[in-house]
């Protein structure tokens, strides 16, 4: 019956008619997967060591470690920097949820296709291309400044409202694309069957487009995300005191850029293990699209473990 | 004299340079069943779409019971609501369980309560077989009754005409059968049906009228024992010899 080549059956199923030779690729797979640990594992120590050796034994290492390795100015920053964090994952979290309503906004107008909408096409695609352009520190800079430099009456001038401001502006531009390009995924014949229905193309794109667009690209939508964590730094420009602004001031007070390193350390913390959600949820949608044992095949894509090799 | 269920008067349809369809004339009385033949690309496709209006016609007129729905102005989703299409490759909505796929028709377009729709639904997918699959997703069935549940979706509608577009041609051959009976069964209930078809032998069964379809336009249409046994045209003929070659009919 495997003759025939039905869907389940395995691309490799033919190499492996001879008894005992899928044993014996199993201990080759698994003798070669040990070989590529050892490997790695080695050359990683090797690299890492020589990068650690050489800055230790430059001429200017006693300097450095004295002015970024400072153990006690490192622990007694870290309450200071931690506390002034919450402002940054404040910031990062009002201006996510306005970046998703905003972009998605701007996405649904730059998909649409009718004559009369044009005008609302070429103003999305307008603030698209400007807000993408123009550097982000610079669009911070000029709102953080200029609005409330305008001194007209009531205007608030709390820098906050400007750092979420500036961040949601800059990023709903990059995230309208991610939609963007969910919304241009979707095959026509979806709207097709749902217009057929007689549902309208607002309906259609609300119950049909958009669940399946939205829920393919939430892996690079977190994508921009982690971007945006790191960006709140920058509306320390505009005189937010979050945590690079606090780190500034510490350094400032003793001469010294451990509290850079502390912010660094606690961005690292906070953004790796959204990074490995992400690639978690890419797995995910990839072993979903493409059926079970392709996935895997992905995640032991090594050129030793053999579904590497088929593909 | 009621008016027919469809009439079509001369329809052109041209994408870029290529004239798809070249003037086709056809009327349909309600309870007819009208089966399509021809070659690919003979415009079968095209005039069941054109019908429901998803590609809009560059001459020509189409009433549905005597109304016009090319006209200037005219309301297309109501139309549509109207006019069911199953198309070739099923478009069910992946995102959605099956018993949702068949009442987002009626919720989102006839505003009717969720549990009037869903008791509705499940009586549907009851009779064609598919109650037990009301609460999974389409990727969980089968080629064959996922399209059943794409007949049910246009069904649900309560379409005055039903488009079958090659319904059975992206099915595995033996869940060719399951479909074409769901599609009987419409017939003999006097569902008001175009059917797209290259089944020769089911067209033969079902059909009150054949057209054959050549190059953008009816060639020859008949009764199904006529056109299959004595057809007048060269066209024709030769189409249906090269069916029989192939074994299908």
């Amino acid at each position: 019956m495997t003759a025939l080549g039905g869907p389940g059956t395995p691309d490799r199923g033919g190499l492996s008619s001879l008894p005992g030779s899928r044993a014996r690729r199993r201990n080759d797979d698994r003798g070669s997967a040990l070989r590529s640990t050892l490997v790695a594992l080695v050359s990683t120590v090797l690299v890492f060591g020589v990068i650690v050796y050489v800055a230790v034994n430059s001429p200017g290492w006693p300097a450095v470690q004295a002015s970024f390795f400072d153990k006690d100015i490192f622990w007694s920053s870290l309450p200071d920097i931690a506390l002034a964090f919450l402002v940054n994952v404040q910031l990062f979290l009002i201006a996510e949820v306005l970046i998703l309503v905003l972009a998605l906004l701007l996405a649904v107008a730059r998909s649409s296709t009718s004559a009369v909408l044009f005008p609302v096409r070429l103003m999305a695609t307008i603030y698209v291309d400007v807000f993408r352009a123009v550097p982000g520190v610079l669009v911070i800079y000029i709102l953080g400044f200029g609005i409330p430099g305008l001194n007209l009456p009531g205007i608030p001038t709390d820098p906050f409202l400007y750092a979420v401001f500036a961040l949601t502006l800059i990023y709903s531009a990059y995230v309208s694309e991610v939609y963007r390009a969910g919304i241009a995924s979707i095959h026509p014949s979806q709207t097709a069957a749902a217009r057929s229905l007689g549902l309208s193309q607002a309906q259609a794109l609300r119950h049909v487009v958009l669940p399946q667009a939205i829920r393919r690209v939430v892996p690079p939508l977190l994508n921009d995300f982690i971007g945006l964590q790191k960006d709140t730094v920058l509306v320390s420009y505009i005189g937010v005191i979050e945590i690079f602004r606090q780190s500034q001031i510490i350094e400032s007070a003793n001469f010294n850029f451990t509290p850079y390193l502390a912010v660094a350390l606690v961005f690292l913390v906070v953004t790796i293990p959204m990074a490995r959600f992400t690639d978690w949820l890419i797995l995910r949608q990839v072993r979903q699209e493409r059926g079970g044992g392709t996935a895997l095949a992905t995640l032991a894509g090594t050129p030793a473990s053999g579904a590497g090799a088929v593909r | 004299m009621t008016a027919p269920a469809l009439r079509i008067e001369g329809i052109w349809k041209s994408f870029g340079a290529l004239d798809v369809l070249q003037g086709i004339d056809l009327e349909v009385a309600e309870h007819e069943v009208i089966a399509l033949i021809g070659a690919s690309g003979s415009g079968k496709s095209t005039l069941l779409r054109c019908i429901n209006l998803l590609e809009p016609i560059d001459e020509g007129r189409i009433f549905i019971e005597g109304e016009e729905i090319t006209g200037k102005g005219v309301n297309v989703d109501r139309i549509r609501r109207r006019v069911g299409i199953v198309f070739q490759s099923f478009n069910l909505f992946p995102h959605m369980r099956v018993l949702d796929n068949v009442t987002l028709g009626p919720r989102k377009v006839l505003r009717r309560p969720k549990a009037d729709a869903e008791a509705d639904a499940m009586r549907l997918l009851e009779r064609f077989g598919l109650a037990e699959k009301a609460n999974q997703l389409p990727d969980r069935l089968s080629g064959g009754q996922q399209q059943r549940v794409a007949i049910v979706r246009a069904l649900a509608m309560e379409p005055d005409l039903l488009l079958l577009d090659e319904v059975t041609s992206a099915l595995d051959p033996e869940l060719v059968a399951e479909v074409l009976n769901v599609v009987r069964e419409l017939a003999a209930g006097g569902m008001t049906m175009l059917i797209a078809t290259h089944e020769m032998g089911f067209a033969r069964d079902i059909a009150n009228r054949v057209c054959f379809l050549d190059a953008g336009r009816i060639l020859e249409q008949g009764p199904p024992a006529q056109i299959f046994a004595e057809p007048r045209e060269p066209r024709t003929r030769q189409f249906l010899n090269r069916i029989i070659e192939a074994g299908r009919l």
